[in-house]
């Protein structure tokens, strides 16, 4: 494989920029974001350049490697600190440095008021250099080391505005979930360790077709819990919704378009474990689907406009992970998605931060409404964000769900038919909730106090949102054309078996199509053409309490995890109290005891010492003598 | 004379350092008593010598005596310095080391 020194830079300029902002302290606090976003744009175009070298060269040596150190080097057991960086992940690093780059730039504005703004951009920029590793690590050992560094900055900037208690809780229930996914990571690492003896994805891929299929089923298991914790996939979903607490442009780049995609890619990535073990695939597979019905059914509930925004990039990363669990046909598909909605997500959280930035942080877009004359532009770069997300030809969802969804249909047998059905249901219901968002926001009636006063946000922060608006238009029909981004990444992954069509491709778009034409329609009809409560009204169906409660999820979690875990834990205090405190307790009142009573015998009176010296020497002899005889 | 005696005399000479050093409160006559017993010791040192008809117990007895040259000098030089701060050579009195 070709090496390469040039990688390193990628991670290197985002990780100076951290740490220089982070150690400068508040005198960097004039030029600090400048030198943040500047950096993000430096690694951007190391990445541009880096894509222009691999496109210069034929498929078979696209793969550059880089060593940087070696790691662990114990007896046969080698770990390398080494990059890889293919057709994948220059597909991560461009979508991670590009949108960061925009996210950095809208920050600028968005943050200016915040006293902290430097900081903000320290942690920006250590989560862009944690999420480059985590894409450009060639081995699980590495990847991990970018997963915590992602999640660690993901728990910095949720709880950024940590002196409100909610949001710190947030950002711990954030960690405390991802720790979960985590452990799955470890695990995983060490089953390839313990059975496969190496770590590394070329070490892995290699033995993966001489090891058992109990083997890899595990370790696909493992990795899967790993993906459902960062990913926030059914069941590990609940940290989601309360990270909305950060920061908007953080809600963009690390919830939205980046870091939770990192679950994906780590299904991606490790595709030779899951061809070979199918269980595991098939259980990737039935994750998405629940998990992308579960999340758009949150979001039809929800009136907080981040908490909607957040429920359907669950939703969509269920669309990615159940690509991701139909095998070779999938994985390009699922990586299409990812990116487009890399596009029109972050340009919808973005749109929402700029709605909130007008209308003094209010996020209840119950309170919204009539926004389009007040915020062009805005508007604009939302609706075209919100045409991608529900599929509308020609935008760029439209091209990688509709994919997702044939290539879903076309799995085979019932599990096509079960799998394809929910994906098509779930474009319905994304179609219905996206337009609630938008009706409820732009175009219903005015609801909101007249002490608002609704304005554009300035040129720094509606450029970024134009720019990611373009993306959300063009990336599908550039990325399909010709099917260039399959090509481009299928010779990472196995060749696809053979399958019948269950419905021609023009069909499938038409019932796509039909489903979103329908989900729009009622939400149409619900919200546009009847009047909208100005507050959530009470007397709605079961199913909708539900709905607003997040389908339960933090009820069940507390009584299935929760309550169990604090009886377990004040249990174990009291066990650790009574009987392990109490025994050290215990050896300290026997020796005080007898300590004091054997107190008594000291005197002072040199006389009696002497006495009892006599006393003891005469037992002394008369024991020898007794014993001698 | 039987050589037996010594050790008899020796014995009583003991027991008469012993029984004095717990019954009697002056701290000089304690410290005589304790020589007292340090002799007895010599002089059975000295006796089993002289029935083995090795030297080994009369250079013990001499380092016994040298050890209890010292301890004089130091025992007599506390006791004095106790009387001159205490005005007292009783030993009961010096019981002080239990606080």
């Amino acid at each position: 494989m070709v090496t390469n020194s040039g990688l390193v830079y990628l991670i290197a300029l985002p990780l100076f920029g951290a740490v220089s902002l982070l150690l400068l302290g508040r005198r960097a606090d004039k030029w600090g974001h400048l030198l943040a976003t500047a950096l993000s744009a430096g690694s951007f175009a190391v990445g541009l350049f880096q894509l222009s070298q691999m496109l210069g060269r034929d498929v078979e040596s696209r793969p550059v490697t880089q060593k940087l150190f070696t790691w662990i080097s114990v007896g046969s057991f080698n770990v390398d600190a080494s990059l890889l960086l293919d057709q994948l992940s220059i597909s991560f690093v461009l979508l991670i440095t590009g949108v960061g780059t925009l996210i950095h730039i809208y920050s600028i504005s968005y943050m200016a008021h915040d006293p902290d703004r430097r900081r903000f951009f320290a942690y920006l920029n250590l989560f862009i250099a944690a999420m480059l590793l985590l894409v450009l690590g060639d081995s699980y050992l590495n990847l991990y080391v970018g997963w915590e560094g992602v999640g660690l900055a993901s728990y910095l900037l949720i709880g950024f505005w940590n002196q409100k208690a909610a949001y710190a809780t947030a950002s711990k229930k954030a960690f405390v979930m991802n720790r979960i996914g985590d452990m799955g990571l470890s695990f995983a690492i060490m089953i390839a360790f313990a059975s496969l003896g190496t770590v590394s994805f070329s070490g892995v891929k290699e033995k993966a077709e001489f090891a058992s299929e109990a083997t890899m089923t595990a370790l696909g298991i493992m990795l899967l819990i790993a993906a459902v914790g960062k990913s926030a996939q059914f069941p590990l979903q609940a940290w989601l919704g309360d990270a909305m607490a950060g920061p908007t442009p953080v809600s963009a780049l690390i919830h939205a378009a980046t870091m939770v995609t990192a679950g994906v890619y780590l299904i991606v990535r490790s595709n030779f474990v899951f061809d070979a073990a199918p269980n595991a695939q098939l259980l990737v597979a039935i994750i998405g689907a629940i998990t992308l019905i579960f999340g758009a059914l949150i979001g039809t509930a929800k009136d907080d406009i981040k908490k909607a925004l957040a429920a359907s990039t669950m939703s969509q990363i269920g669309y990615m992970i159940l690509g991701a669990g139909l095998g070779p046909a999938g994985y390009a598909y699922a990586i299409m998605h990812l990116i487009t909605h890399g596009f029109f997500k972050a340009g919808m959280f973005l749109g929402a931060g700029s709605v909130m930035h007008g209308m003094n942080d209010e996020v209840n877009m119950r309170k919204y409404g009539a926004l389009r004359k007040f915020m062009p532009i805005t508007f604009v770069t939302f609706g075209l964000g919100y045409l991608a997300i529900i599929g509308v030809p020609p935008f760029a969802g439209f091209y990688s769900k509709d994919m997702l969804i044939e290539t879903a249909l076309n799995a085979g047998g019932v599990k096509g038919i079960l799998l394809g059905g929910t994906a098509l249901l779930g474009a319905g219901i994304t179609a219905f909730y996206m337009t609630r968002v938008m009706i409820l926001t732009f175009t219903s009636p005015k609801r909101w106090d007249d002490n608002q006063r609704p304005h554009e946000s300035p040129a720094l922060m509606w450029i970024p949102m134009a720019i990611l608006a373009v993306g959300s238009v063009i990336s599908g029909y550039l990325l399909h054309q010709g099917k260039a981004f399959k090509h481009w990444l299928e010779p990472l992954f196995a060749k696809p078996g053979e399958h019948s069509e269950l419905l021609p491709p023009i069909v499938v778009s038409g019932l796509a199509l039909t489903m979103v034409a329908i989900g729009v329609a009622i939400a149409v009809v619900k919200y546009q053409l009847s009047e909208v409560d100005s507050v959530a009204p009470e007397n709605v169906t079961e199913f909708t309490h539900f709905a607003r409660r997040d389908l339960l999820q933090d009820e069940i979690n507390e009584a299935l995890f929760m309550r169990p875990g604090q009886a377990i834990t004040s249990a174990l205090v009291k066990i650790d109290q009574s009987v392990i405190d109490g025994a050290v307790r215990g050896i300290g009142q026997m020796a005080i005891g007898s300590g004091s009573s054997l107190r008594k015998s000291q005197t002072g009176f040199v006389r009696s010492y002497a006495a009892l010296i006599l006393v003891g020497a005469a037992a002394l002899i008369a024991a020898i003598w007794v014993v001698t005889q | 004379m039987d050589i037996n005696n010594y050790l008899y005399l020796s014995a009583i000479l003991f027991t008469i350092g012993a029984v004095g050093v717990v019954v009697r409160r002056n701290a000089i006559v304690v410290f005589m008593c304790i020589e007292l017993m340090l002799n007895a010791a010599n002089l059975s040192l000295v006796t089993f010598s002289r029935i083995n008809g090795t030297l080994d117990g009369q250079v013990v007895a001499f380092f016994t005596m040298v050890v209890a040259a010292c301890e004089v000098v130091v025992g007599l030089a506390i006791i004095v310095t106790i009387y001159r701060s205490r005005r007292s050579a009783s030993i009961d009195d010096a019981s002080l080391l239990k606080r």
